[in-house]
């Protein structure tokens, strides 16, 4: 089980880096979508099969296919292409690659300091995760399902076009 | 012979002795790694097997289908009562050109078909077939069937968009909005059962309706969410009526509109796979599974529905439910786009978060029909 978590990790960093640098904006989702399926398959070998499979089914099988969805709608060609070229040149890459190879050591550090880290021996039950959702974190559970409704009612309001006004009059 | 009888007896009404292919190759890792290796290539087989014998015997189902309800006679020609008509077309299909168009993008052009249907074979590993007929039960089985189906219509649209054709992307869009819509509906039809059997391994769900089936079990919840979920699950794959990603009038074929040869049959035995699986689901969830039908008290009745193997009941089920969903696709003209959101959002969707309301309070008070345990 070590072996596929490390494999899946690998894996998941690569096509995260491939997602960033791909310049065919569906190429990079696709990746992401990759990415996103080694980071559930990290979860089931740590023991939560559960929190696997909702990885898959919300990020990679709703919120990408919603991103590939508003890819597709825009229809970027190759004017695309040559944007994303002028904007990232070679050089961009220097600063936020340092700051990030800093934080990852950074995180490595943390990591190697703090020898409780272990992988956990046990598979966590779905009615576990409930009990946790709907006991002590129910706070955190309500705080989330108002910021979606937000959402909801920011959706709304971007269609909604007015009271309806009658057939064939235009103003 | 009486013994042998009182035998098949026991094995028929007893306590079901359940037991899938990977706990079989996980007992005997300790022993020796070649039975392991056995095993999986045995599901691996099994599973080519059933994917080939039900697109030959699907598509034939639906050519008939559709002749008796046009009144034609169907295919007849090749073999008798045409039943070598499909195996004809998979030889015309392997042996046709495979057309890439020229500005597509090659790479996802090619890995379009074998996405749509590595999603579909995924699924047939988890499905309970009889008590030892099942490759692999996950102990969340219901939530890795919604989550590996969902991730079909990446096929779909990287189809529709590698292809380079209007058509196709129009086709692709379609399907993305609509599986991503219905697929709600289905879910939370399929949730409404795991209240009830308070678990979600799709084994556990067979096994908890020893006492009744759940569809009539619960005063009419589980009668609603097995419409629900027939409805929105046959417009998640794409059929008749709601077959507007590859309406012929208007789309030519929709996303699959520059596919030909090998590549086309993959998206096209995807589909009647597809259908398969819904109906073995719909059995599974709804009508019991390899359970055979019980009437509490009637242990002579019981006997004799107890000597029908299991996997015959599945498979009876099943083909049921496909031939219903094969009656809908003569019988009902196609939706219009609008119609079809109008459907899911404002009908489908508010009757099933009634229902799984309703659900949870016969849960809450334990009021089902037919006690049991």
């Amino acid at each position: 089980m070590n072996a596929v978590f490390y494999m899946a990790s690998a894996v998941a960093v690569l096509t995260t880096l491939l997602a960033i640098t791909r310049r065919e904006a569906v190429h990079a989702l696709l990746y992401l979508i990759v990415s996103l399926l080694a980071v559930a398959l990290v979860f089931f070998t740590l023991g939560a099969p559960l929190i696997a499979a909702l990885e898959v089914i919300v990020y990679a099988g709703a919120i990408v296919i919603l991103f590939i969805f508003v890819v597709m709608l825009l229809n970027l060609g190759n004017a695309a292409r040559t944007q994303e070229r002028v904007w990232l040149p070679k050089g961009a890459w220097r600063a936020p690659g340092a700051l990030a190879l800093l934080l990852g050591g950074l995180l490595l550090y943390v990591l190697k300091q703090e020898s409780r880290w272990m992988p956990v021996d046990r598979v966590v039950d779905v009615k576990e995760v409930a009990r946790a959702l709907f006991g002590p974190y129910v706070l955190a559970v309500e705080i989330a399902s108002v910021l979606l409704l937000a959402g909801l009612i920011g959706a709304y309001y971007l269609v909604w076009r007015g009271p309806i006004r009658r057939p064939g009059r235009r103003d | 012979m009486q013994n042998a009888m009182s035998m098949i007896l026991v094995a028929a009404t007893g306590p079901w002795a359940a037991k899938t292919v990977a706990e079989r190759a996980s007992e005997s890792l300790d022993t020796s790694l070649w039975a392991v290796a056995a095993y999986m290539v045995l599901a691996l087989l099994a599973v080519v097997v059933l994917v080939t014998l039900l697109g030959l015997v699907l598509i034939y189902a639906e050519r008939k289908i559709a002749g008796r309800f046009q009144c034609r006679v169907g295919p007849m020609r090749v073999g008798p009562h045409g039943l070598l008509q499909t195996v004809a077309d998979t030889f015309k299909l392997l042996l046709k050109e495979d057309i890439i168009p020229t500005r597509a993008d090659q790479a996802m052009h090619l890995l379009a078909p074998f996405l749509c249907m590595g999603a579909t074979v995924l699924i047939i590993a988890v499905l309970p077939y009889s008590p030892t007929m099942q490759i692999l039960d996950l102990n969340i089985g219901v939530l890795f069937v919604t989550a590996v189906s969902g991730f079909g219509v990446m096929g779909i649209l990287l189809g529709g968009w590698s292809s380079n054709n209007k058509w196709s992307l129009i086709g692709a869009m379609r399907s993305g909005a609509q599986i991503i819509s219905y697929e709600i509906s289905a879910t939370l039809a399929l949730l409404v059962v795991v209240l009830f059997a308070g678990t979600m391994s799709l084994r556990g769900i067979v096994e908890s309706q020893e006492a009744g089936w759940w569809i009539w079990r619960a005063h009419g919840v589980g009668l609603i969410s097995f419409i629900v979920y027939l409805i929105a699950s046959t417009a998640e794959i794409n059929r008749t009526p709601f077959d507007i990603p590859e309406g012929e009038s208007e789309l030519t074929a929709g996303f699959h509109a520059e596919y030909s040869g090998l590549r086309f049959s993959f998206f096209f035995l995807s589909e009647f796979i597809n259908m398969f699986i819904v109906s073995a689901l719909a059995a599974t969830l709804f009508l019991g599974g390899w359970m055979p039908f019980h009437i509490g008290g009637w242990t002579t009745f019981n006997n004799v529905m107890g000597l029908i193997p299991p996997s015959l009941w599945f498979a009876g089920k099943n083909l049921f439910v496909i031939f219903v969903i094969m009656w809908f696709r003569w019988t009902f003209p196609r939706l219009r786009v609008d119609q079809l959101m109008r459907l899911e959002w404002k009908i489908l969707l508010p009757i099933g978060f009634a229902n799984l309301m309703a659900a949870s309070l016969v849960v809450l008070s334990n009021f089902y029909f037919f006690p049991g345990k």
